[in-house]
Order: structure tokens, then sequence, then C-alpha cells
């Protein structure tokens, strides 16, 4: 039971900080251009610096 | 990473964004082109370029005009046309508010769950009553805020008194939610949390999957339209020109229509001479001529140089404002379409209802008690909710649009899915749609160089012939020689000076053939014959077609010669010249004969045709108004996928059946089980979870069927 009450807050947290990472990603336009992010990798940085 | 050049200038003036639709974006050089082309330039301080919506944000200084920043974008390559308003916000704050509940149900579900599985292992007494305490904490806001978008449209469905999904789903997660609360309270042995939360979570994932299906082909639609013709130059008294929009223009102003341009209102030609090109209006393919005194009409667009043109009817009293006129009537009937989910829920949602509310009265008058009797019709309303019912459609429609987008088919909403599998007729339009809606050049003659400085020409021009030239130059990899002092004269041709040597692209002399062209550099010329094909594959498809059992015409605003024509060499019926509300009295015929007709077309003379069709599809190349009309549309040269949107149409409605069957089949055979008040929380959780996946992987079948 003591151990419960460690474990289950834990747990619940957990699932809440992930749950805020998504509201803030989302919030961020992180998922805006999911394709434009998979292709600009592949953009060289180095020239025209 | 990919930092913008920071400007160093100090105090920089007042900024404006800006955004263009660029469609020519395809893979991660574009990106970086126009990122750093455009971030180098006076004025820019950023450019940001979203791929997957086919568009570019740029921060500017205000002084620097939307016209500038197209020519921009234009010489780095790219057709660009302004964004005025974003259309899809709507959508977008729906996915997202969807998404968001979807998330936070998941969060639910997946907590409950931990302690439900506890429960289910054997946990009892004050563990128990603390995990149910536990559980309702999390439930409760869990539901009430992922549960908004079924409460709300069940809401609104009772308001009207009709039924939909929505309803028995609310009246099962409310009732189940209320009953383990009071479980909770008196400290029974079952409380139902887990599923209620589970419930809401799988048909959430079900509207997420719809409301994506439609962001992502709509994206992909927006991308395609332009904002011609919505504003006009007008000439004030005092010679200047101000921007205005097309619903505040006035007959009697003055519009300078510049080359390229759609004209916004009808009017007449003051001054300037040259052509315009009518193939959006009426749907004939050759270039108009036009002289001081000609009548001209809102929609057509300018081929060569400026003209003056007074304005003679505004907004509702134009040609383009009656095809309007006549889309939103023929487009009414499409409105009373309801969709197959719909049709299930009104077959379904009164058995489930009368099934619970039997064995609620079956087990009172059997002596159970009320508070037994309600477990029990719980239980069969938990049991037989909708839950693989809400992705049986959802999940093979998003499967089947995924299969048909990669064949370059964007398919707009599932409803359009559903009557695309019921035509049995297809009506064409043949210029634009049966064939291609530039001419072709044949450009066999010409070397590298030639190829080169034509390329260098044309782009200074908004002729057909010189875009078709752009297109297919462009297409096969040429980089453009610079042509300096480049000018365009109406019925003669472009010319130009390339290092020092004049170079013309113009009509060959002595020849009064329309579909023809020559290139002169220097002394030399050659001959560049231009044919309007068909679209390569238009013999397949036509064929792919009438294997599906459809029969196929040709339906054409064009001159009768050139439709027969085509239809000659197709070996189609055809009815040729005909206006949009011959077209919209041809399909209103059909229907009447009991047929489902499909209308393929790309003018806005198409528009009333494709609102009122059963179906309707439009090339990519097609007027925004034309594509806001149609179901679908297909991007390319190829007309295959106009076929191939009915094949899969077809099977993923075969598909849904089967997933009705295999969900309405599973719960079936749960509820004698929850009749009998055999039911506990795990086996709906279990019953729930299986039919899902089931439905699910049954969906995921169609992802071949495009071929």
């Amino acid at each position: 039971m003591s151990l419960l009450s460690f474990l289950i807050p834990i747990a619940l947290g957990m699932g809440a900080a992930g749950l805020a990472a998504f509201f803030w990603a989302m919030r961020n336009d992180q998922f805006e251009d999911l394709d434009g992010a998979a292709n600009r990798i592949l953009i060289d940085e180095e020239e025209s610096l | 990473m990919n930092v913008l050049a920071p400007d160093t200038t100090a105090a920089l003036p007042e900024l404006r964004d800006t955004r263009f639709t660029v469609p020519g974006i395809r893979c991660a050089g574009c990106i970086a082109k126009i990122e750093r082309g455009l971030a180098g330039l006076d004025g820019i301080e950023s450019a940001r370029v979203n791929f997957s919506a086919k568009r570019v944000a740029i921060r500017h200084d205000a002084q620097l005009s939307e016209e500038a920043l197209g020519k921009a974008l234009r010489e780095l390559g790219f057709e660009a046309q302004p964004v005025l308003d974003n259309p899809l916000a709507r959508d977008d704050a729906e996915t997202q508010m969807l998404l968001r509940a979807l998330a936070v149900a998941g969060f639910g579900m997946m907590n409950i769950m931990l302690l439900s599985v506890s429960v289910w292992s054997g946990a009892g007494g004050a563990t128990r009553e603390l995990f149910h305490w536990l559980s309702a904490l999390i439930a409760l806001p869990t539901i009430a805020y992922a549960g908004r978008p079924f409460f709300s449209s069940a809401l609104m469905a009772l308001r009207y008194r009709r039924t939909n999904m929505d309803v028995p789903i609310s009246i099962g997660v409310i009732l189940a939610t209320a009953l383990s609360v009071h479980e909770t309270i008196i400290g029974a042995e079952h409380a139902y949390f887990d599923s209620a939360v589970m419930l809401l979570f799988f048909l959430l994932a079900g509207r997420a999957l719809d409301a994506s299906m439609r962001g992502r082909t709509r994206a992909g639609i927006g991308a395609l339209l332009s904002s011609m013709g919505r504003s006009a130059s007008v000439i004030r008294s005092d010679g200047a020109t101000e921007r205005v929009a097309a619903d505040r223009l006035k007959p009697g102003m003055m519009m300078l229509v510049a080359a390229g341009e759609a004209l916004a209102a009808d009017g007449e030609v003051e001054q300037g001479t040259g052509a315009i090109d009518n193939a959006m209006l009426t749907g004939e393919s050759a270039p108009q001529p036009v002289a001081p005194g000609s009548p001209v009409h809102a929609g057509a667009i300018n081929l060569f140089d400026p003209l003056h043109v007074r304005i003679t009817a505004v907004a509702g009293d134009t040609v383009i404002a009656e095809i309007a006129r006549l889309m939103d009537e023929a487009g009414q009937s499409r409105s009373r379409y309801v969709r197959i989910a719909d049709r299930a829920a009104r077959l379904y949602a009164p058995a489930v209802h009368s099934l619970a509310a039997l064995a609620f009265v079956g087990w009172m008058l059997a002596g159970a008690g009320w508070h037994q009797s309600l477990v029990i019709a719980i239980a069969v309303l938990i049991i037989t909710c909708p839950c693989a019912l809400g992705l049986a459609v959802p999940a093979a429609q998003v499967v089947a649009s995924g299969a048909l987008i990669r064949k370059g088919l964007l398919v707009k909403d599932g409803s359009a899915l559903e009557r695309l599998a019921e035509v049995d007729i297809a009506l064409f339009d043949k210029t634009g749609t049966l064939t291609l809606g530039f001419p072709q050049p044949d450009l066999s003659a010409l070397d590298d160089d030639a190829r080169a400085v034509a390329l260098g020409l044309a782009q200074h021009s908004c002729h057909p012939f010189s875009r078709g030239l752009v297109d297919s130059l462009r297409d096969s990899g040429i980089t453009p020689e610079p042509i300096d002092h480049a000018r365009e004269e109406a019925g003669k041709g472009l010319t130009g000076l390339w290092n020092g040597t004049e170079v013309a692209l113009e009509r060959p002399d002595g020849q009064s053939a329309v579909m023809a062209s020559q290139l002169r550099i220097g002394g030399r010329c050659w001959a560049l014959p231009f044919s309007a094909p068909l679209r390569p594959d238009t013999r397949e498809a036509l064929d792919r077609l009438r294997t599906l059992g459809i029969e196929s015409r040709i339906l054409s605003g064009d001159r009768s010669d050139a439709v027969a024509r085509v239809a000659r060499e197709l070996g189609l019926f055809a009815h040729a010249a005909a206006s949009p509300q011959e077209k919209l009295a041809q399909l209103e015929q059909l229907k009447q004969q009991g047929h489902f007709p499909l209308m393929v077309g790309d003018g806005l003379n198409d528009g009333p045709a494709l609102a009122a069709a059963h179906a309707s599809i439009a090339p990519g190349t097609a007027s925004d108004a034309s594509q806001q009309a149609a179901d679908a549309v297909f991007i390319g040269e190829r007309l295959m996928p106009v076929a191939l949107a009915v094949q899969v149409a077809r099977r993923a409605m075969q598909i849904v059946r089967q997933n009705f069957v295999l969900a309405i089949g599973y719960n079936a055979l749960a509820v004698p089980l929850a009749l009998l008040g055999y039911v506990t929380p795990m086996i709906a959780a279990i019953a729930m979870s299986m039919s899902s996946i089931i439905v699910v992987s049954n969906s995921l079948r169609l992802a071949g069927a495009a071929r």
C-alpha cells in the first residue's frame, strides 16, 4: 500500500507530462509541416555561409 | 537549422506577412532555393516554406508589394499566387480540437486501465475502493473534455428531433459514467470507467482520422487555388491606380488588366488590343482577339499587353455570378445525401436503445431489483455501442484516400468517396479535361541552346503557347537563358535580345494556322508546331471505366467541329457547344432517368454541372470555383486517376460493408452475455478493442486497391 502511494502519482505524473508535451508541441505548430521537416534534413547547411 | 540570414540593418520599417501558394515545391532543394533566394533580397526579413501545404510565408517590409514578391518567386523558377485568407483555418481548428480530445482520452484510458487491470487481477477491499475513486477522479474530467464533440453533436441532433451516431454514444457514456460513480460511492465490485473512456478513445480515433483525411486533401487543393480575379487595379481620375476588391467595383470604373491577370468584372475594352483566353468561361480552346469596343467577361484571362477596360457589370450581374448562382442551386441536392454511417445509425440506434430497455424491463419483471437491472441494461448499451462502427467507415476511407493520393487524386471527404462508388455514367468536358489544358509544342527540331533561349523568352509571356512551352521545357530540365528587352506584341509574338542577338517567338510567315509558332535566333528559324493532345492515357482510363460498367460521354462547351474530332477519335457520344445551363439540364435529365452521373470538368462553365452531378472530379488545372465544387481533384497529365477513383471508392464501400458486418457481428456475440448479466467491465473492454482491431486491419487491405 505504501509503495502504491509513490507509484501511482509517478505513473500519473509521467502520463500528464507526456500529455502536456503533446499540447505544447501542438500549440507551437510542431505538426504544421511534417513532410517539410522530413525534407529539410537533406538541405546542405554550409553553402551561403 | 536552416536559419535565414539575419538582417543587420538597424531600425527596420513596418513589417508585413504575406503568404504565397507555390504548387511547384517538390523537394528539399526547392525549400532551400526559395528560402535562401528570398532571404537574400532587400526588404525581405525571412521566408519560411511549408512543404505540406506548398506555401511560403514571407515576412517583409510593408513597402514591398505582393506583385514584387510574386515576381521574385517567379525569378527563382516557381509559379506563385498570393493567398488572401486562410480558408482552411476552421477545418484546422476542428482537427486540432479532435486531436487534443484524443490525447486526453488516451491519457485517461491508459491510467484507468492501469488501475482496472489490478482490480481485475484481484485487488480487493480498501485497495479496490481507492482504485475506483482514483479512476473516477481521472475519468470525470477526461469524459467531460474528450466527450464534448459527441455531446454537442448529439444535442444538436436531438434539438432537431433526429438521431445520429452520437446519440447512442452519448447516452451510453453518460449512463455508464453515472452508474460507475454510484457504484464507487457504495463501494461495489465493478465500475465501468475504463469502458466509457475507452469507447471515447476509439471513437475519437475514428473522428480524428476522418478530419485528418479532409485536412490533408484540402491542404493539397488549397495549394492549387489562386486568388485570380478577386481584385482589380482601378485607374482613378488623377491617373493613379489602386487595388480594389471585386465586391467593391462599380460600373463605370476603369480597370487596368495586366498580362496574365483574370478580369474581375464584365466590361468593354476601351484601350489596347490583344487576345483573351476564354477557356475557363466557355470551354473554347482558341484565344479570342479583342480590340477597343469588344465586350469581355469576368473570369477571362488577358494574354498580352495591358488592357483598359470600362466596367459594365459587377459582382451580382456578371456572367460568373450567374454561374455561381446556378452552382449554389445545383449543390442543394447533394447536401441531402446521407452518409452511410448515419444511415446505419438510423437503423442501429433504435435497435440498441430498445434492446437495453428490454433488458431492463425483462430483469425487473424477473424480479432482479432495479439496481441489477440497470447494471445489465448499461452493460448491454456499452457492449452494443458502435465503437468499431465508429471506426468502420473512417478507417476504410482514410486508407482508400491515402491510396488515391499516391496516384495523384485528392478526394475531399468521406461523403465524396461514398458517392463516387455509386456512379454509373461519366460525362467529360473536353478542353483541359480529356485534352491537356495547355497546347503542347513539338520540340524535336530544337537543340539545347535553342531550347534554353525558347524557355527564356516564353517565361515572359502568359500566352497559352508560351505556358505550354515553359511547362514542357522545364520538365525536361532546361535552364532558361537570360533574355533582355523582352516584349510581346499581340498577334505577332515575343521578341528580345540574347547576348546581343535578336531572338523571337512568333507566328510563322505566310501561315494562317492557329496552332503553330516559330523560334527565330538571329537568322535561323525553327518551326514549333503545337497541338492540344489528349491526355496520354485517355483510352486506357476510358476502357477501365467501361470494365467498371460506366458509360462515358463528352459534354463540352467548345465548337462542334473541335468536339467531334475528339469524339470520333475516342468513339464516344458527344454533346458540343453546351452552355452551363444546358450542361446542368443534361445532368438533371440523367438523374431523372435514375442514373448517378459523374461529371469531370475544369472550366467555370462546368461549375454548375460539377455541383449538380452525383459525384464530380476536376483536374488540378481547373478554375478555383470548379475545384471547390468538385468532390475530388486529380493532379498531373494522366486521366487514369478518374477511373481509379471509382474503382477504389467501390472497393472501399465493399470494405466498409464488411466492417459493419464484422463490428455488428462481434458485438452481437457479446449481446447474449450482456443480456444474461455476465458482462463484466473486462469483457466489455476486450470486446471493444478486439472488434476495433479487426475493423482497422480489414481496412488496411485497401492500401493496394489503387492498381
